[in-house]
């Protein structure tokens, strides 16, 4: 592991004498769990600064304790060399610090300026908040209508008017929360783009926190990364290369692919060649992944045909969608956010019912909507969001291993407890769930581990299509890793699997066919070896569908 | 392995189950304790304040409950109605649904098991069984009701379970105005005007007699009943189904447990132990439930508390059993409480807050649980980026 140059970027940074934030020491516990532990942190004016670290580093709780929303148990927080208490975000926001959240806390029924102005005491003046918004897009490149409804403006556009709301109270120290987890790779571009003008026009400090690896090295000047609470590399950005910087965030060598997958590292250019090294990591059970096509000779084994759906608002979730699978092949659904993706996977849970086409496995059509049907047609499922239709919390671990098949441990409708414990405990073992036991209850496990119980759930039963919808988010390396060779291992063993992903890398590595959603529509299909990174924003954009946004 | 370290990093805190029930154990007791001493402290200022003494008060309700020969008899044929209520409630409430129509049920399962019981006319025996089903029959046709209008139309059954009281009511008080369906010819009802027939003496429950306190059979009834319920939803497959239904639908839906289906059931379960409870009442009878006959105001709230006990019991069919005594013993007690001459409504008051005593407790945890939330440790959330 190569170690800390602690304070190297601090103390002789930018050649301005006082930072503009100098953390030293800053403690904060939860209970037995350090989140963050004595850390040092500078941030000079007219830099950017870039928090690096995994998922549960610590990075957010330091940046919640400059906004105030969190109280360190030790250490000093200055603000241009004075030493001062943040107790609440007023006052955080009285020194001039400003904080751009990962989560867009707009409303969507109120016009572009209307959001703006929320929050502010006194009378409305729309024409002064209109123009303030103007001056803010001219100096910055943030062009948006103020007099458009949030509701209609795309995720990229969305994020322009936080940044906006932040800008307006002009404060000079400003903290960006992985600002590019909803936004199209060519969104991402534009806003490291306004981010240079934020600073050079009035020498602003910027913190970007983020893990994705190549982000943070192509737009910052500064590099701290974080581990475990602890700051464990500082570096400028010119010195620091992303093999380092993966190595230091992480704590050991990882495989490459899940670096890449994990990290955010899009140099795709050659996207055969990292198997080799992927592999040598590999878990038991996990074999290499057949680089082979699929023979198309091969019957589909899943067959959308022409699916359309509206959603609960009436709002049209899937406009006409086809798809066919074939055994062994990974196919990868790219997409922005909210174009479809989750109707897709709700339609393969039996949680959505299609008003007009059909679905059908290994030609046998199955009824949509109804409850058991694609699960029984042998469709197994890791939802986006498996505290929503993937586990039962209040259910032991066990018991959620046997969601969909309850059969396998009970005989004439009696649950088998012994067979229940002994099925519960092999898969515990095999796929490595950290918990207490088969009856300790769900709620107990932590997310990594609960994401591993869906897995084998869905495994066990040998599918022969496997749905996985973002199954890394929210996951740090390791898991990632594991949970991607474990597709990969479903593939080689003949299931099809349909990876739905808005994480671009991800799609990239794993899948040998690519097809992109926009608006409910397939708007692109092609094999992984013509897929480029370019492309494929382009068409996440909606390119192909003329409806590409400013 | 590596992979697991990483994963599950920060919150792997595993929670040592043992201590973690006794804990939880000692605060119900503690909680238990408080709730009720202060209830009782509060009701000693109140007799206290209007003139009365406390000490004779308390008293009367433990002569009444259990203190008295034949008291315990009456406390457990009180006890065994409010058990098959509470047990169906558990029912229904575990597939997620919130029915508190069992006054209801209770009324239009009597009274449906009244008007067969004088029609069919077998050997006893089978009548007294028959009469038993057919209450379990007619509470969960009128539970059938709200479930049908739950599942084909989307009204929420917390409402037309409840409005179906007021409809069932009236139902069987109208049945009581005509002969043809509930009231009783003209020679037998000397000089009232809305009650039934009796049933005739071999269509009664036995009431043996045990260690000088007599009660009717259906106590037994209600404690096997209490275990079959504990059991079918502890360790059968349709139990385990019931469960995901009511703890995540979407989960539910997905693995193939049809909404429709199972909550319609379970909501019909619960009427039909509604119904049940009723006409276990009608043909139980004694001191407690009257003359084996149908009668205005029949079902006596034995419904709503019913659905006290299961509040209470959170849920847990076997804890059911002791909180239907309890309440019974509330029941049987307060009714000598006026005999010390304390005024019937500030015992009416009295008895109110010994209940109220016992819900808090429930109603405490039960927050508190959805506070600590799903997500377990409060470490977890936080460290999380």
């Amino acid at each position: 592991m190569s170690n800390s140059e602690l304070g190297d970027a601090g103390t002789d940074g930018a050649g301005s004498t006082v930072p503009a934030v100098a953390l030293t020491g800053v403690t904060k516990r939860f209970g037995a769990v350090v989140a963050c532990d004595s850390v040092d942190l500078a941030l000079q004016r007219g830099r950017i600064h870039g928090l690096l670290g995994e998922n549960g580093a610590g990075k957010s709780t330091l940046m919640k304790m400059l906004i105030g929303l969190v109280l360190p148990d030790a250490g000093a927080i200055t603000i241009d060399g004075r030493t001062e208490s943040i107790h609440d975000p007023l006052t955080a926001s009285a020194l001039g610090i400003g904080m751009v959240h990962q989560h867009f806390s707009l409303v969507d029924a109120l016009t572009v300026w209307e959001n703006v102005a929320l929050g502010d005491a006194g009378r409305l003046d729309p024409n002064a908040t209109r123009s303030r918004i103007g001056e803010i897009a001219e100096q910055y490149g943030l062009v948006v209508d103020p007099d458009k409804r949030v509701g209609d403006l795309t995720a990229g556009l969305r994020q322009r008017v936080e940044i906006i709301k932040c800008l307006r109270r002009d404060p000079s120290i400003v903290i960006f929360d992985e600002p590019t987890s909803v936004l199209t790779p060519e969104e991402s571009e534009q806003l490291f783009e306004s981010l240079r003008h934020v600073v050079a026009a009035e020498s602003r400090a910027v913190v970007l926190v983020s893990h994705k690896l190549d982000e943070v090295l192509h737009a910052t000047d500064d590099i701290t990364i974080m581990r475990q609470g602890r700051v464990v590399d500082q570096r400028r950005s010119v010195d620091a290369d992303a093999p380092t910087l993966a190595r230091a965030m992480v704590g050991r060598e990882v495989s490459l692919r899940a670096e890449r997958a994990a990290l955010g590292i899009h140099s795709l250019d050659d996207p055969d060649a990292p198997d080799t090294a992927a592999d040598t990591d590999s878990e038991p059970g996990a074999e290499p992944r057949s680089e082979a096509p699929v023979a198309p000779a091969a019957e589909p084994v899943l067959r959308i045909d022409n699916a359309t759906a509206h959603d609960a608002a009436g709002v049209v979730a899937l406009d006409g969608f086809s798809l066919e699978m074939y055994p062994g092949e990974i196919v990868g659904v790219a997409g922005v956010e909210g174009n479809g993706q989750r109707a897709l996977g709700d339609l393969l849970s039996s949680l959505l019912t299609l008003s007009s086409g059909a679905v059908a496995v290994d030609g046998t059509a199955v009824p949509t909507g109804r409850s058991g049907a694609m699960a029984h047609a042998g469709i197994g499922v890791i939802p986006e969001d498996r505290h929503d239709s993937g586990l039962v919390l209040d259910m032991t671990v066990a018991e959620n291993l046997v969601l969909v098949e309850v059969s396998r441990a009970a005989t004439r409708g009696l649950i088998d407890r012994k067979r229940l414990n002994a099925f519960a405990l092999e898969m515990i073992e095999q796929f490595n769930i950290a918990c207490s036991g088969p009856n300790a209850p769900m709620w107990s496990v932590s997310g990594g581990n609960q994401q591993r119980v869906v897995l084998a759930r869905e495994l066990s039963q040998q599918p022969k299509v496997l749905v996985a919808a973002q199954p890394t988010r929210g996951l740090d390396v390791g898991a990632i890793e594991y949970i991607s060779h474990r597709l990969e291992a479903a593939a080689a063993s003949g299931a099809a699997v349909l990876l739905i992903s808005s994480e671009l890398e991800e799609i990239l590595e794993l899948s040998q066919r690519i097809i992109v959603m926009h608006s409910g529509r397939i708007v692109g299909e092609m094999p992984r070896a013509e897929a480029g990174f370019e492309t494929l924003s382009l068409l996440m954009g909606g390119a192909a569908t003329g409806g590409a946004e400013a | 392995m590596t992979a697991v370290e990483t994963a599950d990093g920060d919150d792997a805190e595993a929670l040592p189950g043992r201590s973690r029930t006794g804990a939880r154990l000692s605060e119900w007791i503690v909680l238990y304790s408080m709730s009720v001493l202060a209830a009782l402290l509060l009701s000693a200022i109140l007799v206290e304040a209007t003139g009365g003494d406390w000490r004779p008060v308390v008293s009367a309700l433990l002569d009444g409950s259990v203190r008295r020969p034949g008291r315990w008899g009456e406390t457990l044929a009180a006890a065994a109605p409010l058990l098959v209520v509470a047990l169906g409630t558990v029912i229904s409430s575990k597939a997620g649904l919130v029915n508190i129509g069992q006054e209801g049920q209770l009324y239009v399962g009597a009274a449906t098991a009244a008007y067969f019981g004088f029609l069919i006319g077998g050997p006893g025996p089978v009548n007294v069984v028959l009469i038993l089903i057919i209450g379990a029959v007619g509470g969960a046709f009128w539970a059938g009701v709200a479930a049908g209008l739950r599942y084909w139309r989307g009204v929420p059954e917390v409402l037309s379970t409840l409005l179906l009281v007021a409809v069932g009511g009236q139902a069987v008080a109208y049945g009581l105005r005509w002969e043809w369906l509930l009231l009783a010819p003209e020679g037998r009802r000397g000089n009232r005007n809305q009650v039934s027939q009796q049933l005739a003496a071999d269509n009664r429950l036995p009431r043996p007699d045990l260690f000088g306190n007599e009660f009717p059979l259906t106590v037994f009834i209600a404690v096997v009943l209490a275990v079959i319920v504990a059991f079918v939803l502890a360790r059968t497959v349709w139990g385990f189904r019931l469960r995901m239904l009511g703890r995540n639908p979407r989960a539910a839906q997905r693995s193939g447990v049809s909404e429709a289906k199972y909550g319609a059931t379970a909501l019909m379960l619960g009427g039909a132990f509604a119904g049940l409870a009723g006409a276990a009442m009608l043909t139980g009878g004694g001191f407690a439930f009257g003359n084996y006959q149908m009668v205005p105001g029949f079902s006596a709230n034995i419904g709503w508390t019913g659905l006290l006990v299961a509040l209470v019991a959170y849920e847990k069919p076997l804890a059911a059993i002791p909180v239907a005594v309890v309440f019974a013993g509330l029941r049987t007690g307060s009714s000598f409480v006026g005999s010390t001459g304390v005024e019937s409504r500030i015992t009416d008051v009295i008895s109110g807050l010994l209940v109220l005593a016992l819900l808090i407790p429930a109603a405490v945890m039960l927050v508190r649980d959805r506070r600590r939330g799903p997500s377990g440790g409060n470490g977890e959330r936080v460290s999380h980026d």
